[in-house]
């Protein structure tokens, strides 16, 4: 148990500091480099507590490729940081209530939790013991077997959004060249290479 | 006190022992691969490679060592020093860490953890940060494009490797890699009804998704054909030229490690891992790390061999091929095995 609570507040520290640090640091890079660490920790509490396919999803999807266009996005643009954050004392009084909702929401939940233990195995899927299912097969069940269609339209409604945000930015110009890929494969030899004699001294 | 140490201290020093013991086998057999992989692309082109250090050159990995361990460190003066020096560390960790998961014989493996291919995609996943950090911290042109290449090449590859992935774990109804190995005991051979051998693996069953791997592969770990991110006729070296001395030898030792991670992923997810290629009594009696080795080794040959005759692709066929040809494919063979896993009831 003792090495455990070691990792624990090992995970929280960094993913606390490092989270501190998303919004202290200077540079944009800085930033997104430190919420990666974030994410980073965030695994490894996950893992601490036996989820062990939540924290590897939470490593591919938003470390993986998330993460990667966020880095990508930020070394492309040159923000200006410092206009950005010249309204900070107006914008605190929002980001506060925020906060405050954030808060109360977590509170609700953990005291909830601790108050009554019972709630959880309430619950219309609860969650099966370590040992008789892996958590990758328990939440497989639910997402595919007992809640399939509603899976199925939020899949649907990212995929009507992702062909929408294709269409708004999909420009066709005139002017540009551009590689049209069956003419290409399409050559052959015969089409594309003429071998030509040249007596010396004459040229072509 | 007692409880302590058995339940902490002699656990702790037999994973270390086990790490150490992986660590140096592995960079012994990177150090190797690494010669071979030029002594390959030599004799492809009938030149006779690395000769001098050693007998036939076979020390020239480790002189390449030295020299680049003696070697002043350069760093640029308008380059970010702090993540300069952190990026080949962040890429030579992460591919060194995912083989911590990878059983390279029955049961010869450090953490045989539930959701092994995973930890090894998501780790491998995380391989591009040592390339954009590298690109980025360089403060220069080259590096920086090629960084952008490599991470849009990367995440484009990744998508494919994982509906690969996915059809893999399809037909074996797991997510340990040990369990993907011992899957592969039968298969189409033992179907009709010949004795296990290399027919059951997932190579003949799954070869579409095979082919999809291997390539995916090929460009997921930067090599040609698919080196865009350090093409030397463009960008000179991509995110590697401003490097030298140690933290280059360890972006090359980082990549290394992830080409060969590769390899032993193909083996095992294709090539049936430490199994024997026939049930003999003679080959059933070789230990199966040698049959892994030859099995990872026979991977790298075909990796170097295409290094060695395939010309390198254009960005825009790059991505093409990625999203228009690799994508689709495997998503609809993630569709078509699961059906017919379902509907023959072949499923575990």
């Amino acid at each position: 148990m003792g090495l455990q609570a070691l990792f624990f507040y090992l995970f929280a520290f960094v993913a606390v500091a490092s989270a501190f640090m998303v919004i202290a640091a200077r540079n944009p890079v800085y930033s997104v480099l430190f919420l990666i660490l974030t994410f980073f920790n965030s695994a490894g509490l996950f893992l601490l507590t036996g989820a062990e396919f939540l924290a590897m999803i939470l490593l591919v999807v938003y470390v993986g490729a998330v993460a990667v266009l966020f880095l990508f996005v930020v070394m492309m643009l040159d923000v200006d940081f410092a206009a950005l954050r010249s309204g900070v004392i107006e914008h605190a009084p929002v980001g506060v209530l925020v906060g405050v909702v954030l808060a109360i929401e977590l509170i609700v939940v953990v005291g909830g939790a601790t108050l009554s233990p019972e709630v959880a195995s309430n619950s219309a899927m609860p969650i099966p013991p370590l040992t008789e299912r892996t958590n990758t097969a328990a939440l497989g069940d639910v997402l595919y077997t007992n809640y399939v269609y509603f899976f199925q339209i939020a899949g649907l409604i990212l995929l009507v959004a992702m062909i929408g945000a294709i269409v708004l930015t999909l420009r066709h110009r005139p002017n540009i060249k551009r590689q049209d890929i069956p003419t290409q494969v399409a050559r052959t030899p015969e089409t594309a290479v003429e071998v030509v004699t040249v007596k010396p001294g004459q040229g072509i | 006190m007692d409880a302590f140490i058995s339940s902490y201290v002699w656990p702790a020093i037999i994973m270390i022992g086990q790490s150490l013991l992986l660590l140096v086998g592995l960079l012994i057999l990177i150090a190797f691969l690494l010669l071979a992989d030029r002594k390959i692309w030599a004799a492809v082109q009938l030149r006779r490679g690395p000769n001098v250090v050693g007998p036939f050159g076979l020390f020239q990995s480790f002189a390449d060592l030295l020299k680049f361990v003696f070697k002043e460190p350069i760093i640029p003066s308008g380059a970010n020093k702090a993540i300069f020096l952190i990026a080949p560390l962040v890429s030579v960790t992460l591919a060194l860490a995912t083989w911590a998961v990878v059983p390279v014989a029955d049961s010869w493996v450090i953490a045989n953890i539930n959701v092994g291919i995973l930890y090894v995609f998501a780790i491998s996943s995380l391989e591009v940060y040592g390339v954009i950090m590298s690109g980025w911290a360089s403060n220069s042109k080259y590096p920086f494009l090629g960084a952008l290449r490599s991470a849009a090449q990367m995440v484009s590859y990744e998508v494919s490797i994982g509906f690969v992935i996915v059809t893999v774990l399809l037909a074996v109804g797991s997510l340990n890699l040990t369990d993907i190995v011992n899957s592969q005991r039968d298969g189409i051979g033992t179907m009709l009804g010949l004795p296990a051998s290399f027919l059951d693996w997932h190579w003949l069953a799954l070869f579409p998704m095979f082919v999809i791997f291997f390539i995916s592969a090929l460009a997921e770990t930067n090599r040609p054909p698919f080196d865009l991110p350090e093409a030397e006729s463009e960008l000179v070296a991509g995110y590697m030229v401003e490097y030298s001395s140690a933290p280059y030898m360890m972006l090359m030792l980082g990549e290394y490690a992830a080409i060969v991670l590769m390899c032993a992923l193909t083996t095992i997810l294709f090539l049936g891992g430490w199994l024997p290629p026939v049930d003999f009594w003679l080959i059933n009696w070789v230990p199966g790390i040698v049959w892994f080795l030859l099995k990872a080794c026979f991977v790298f040959f075909m990796f170097a061999m295409v290094k060695a005759f395939v010309p390198r692709y254009r960005y825009d066929q790059l991505m093409r091929l990625g999203w228009k040809v690799f994508l689709p494919i495997s998503l609809a063979m993630v569709v078509i095995v699961a059906f017919v896993l379902k509907l023959t009831g072949w499923s575990a």
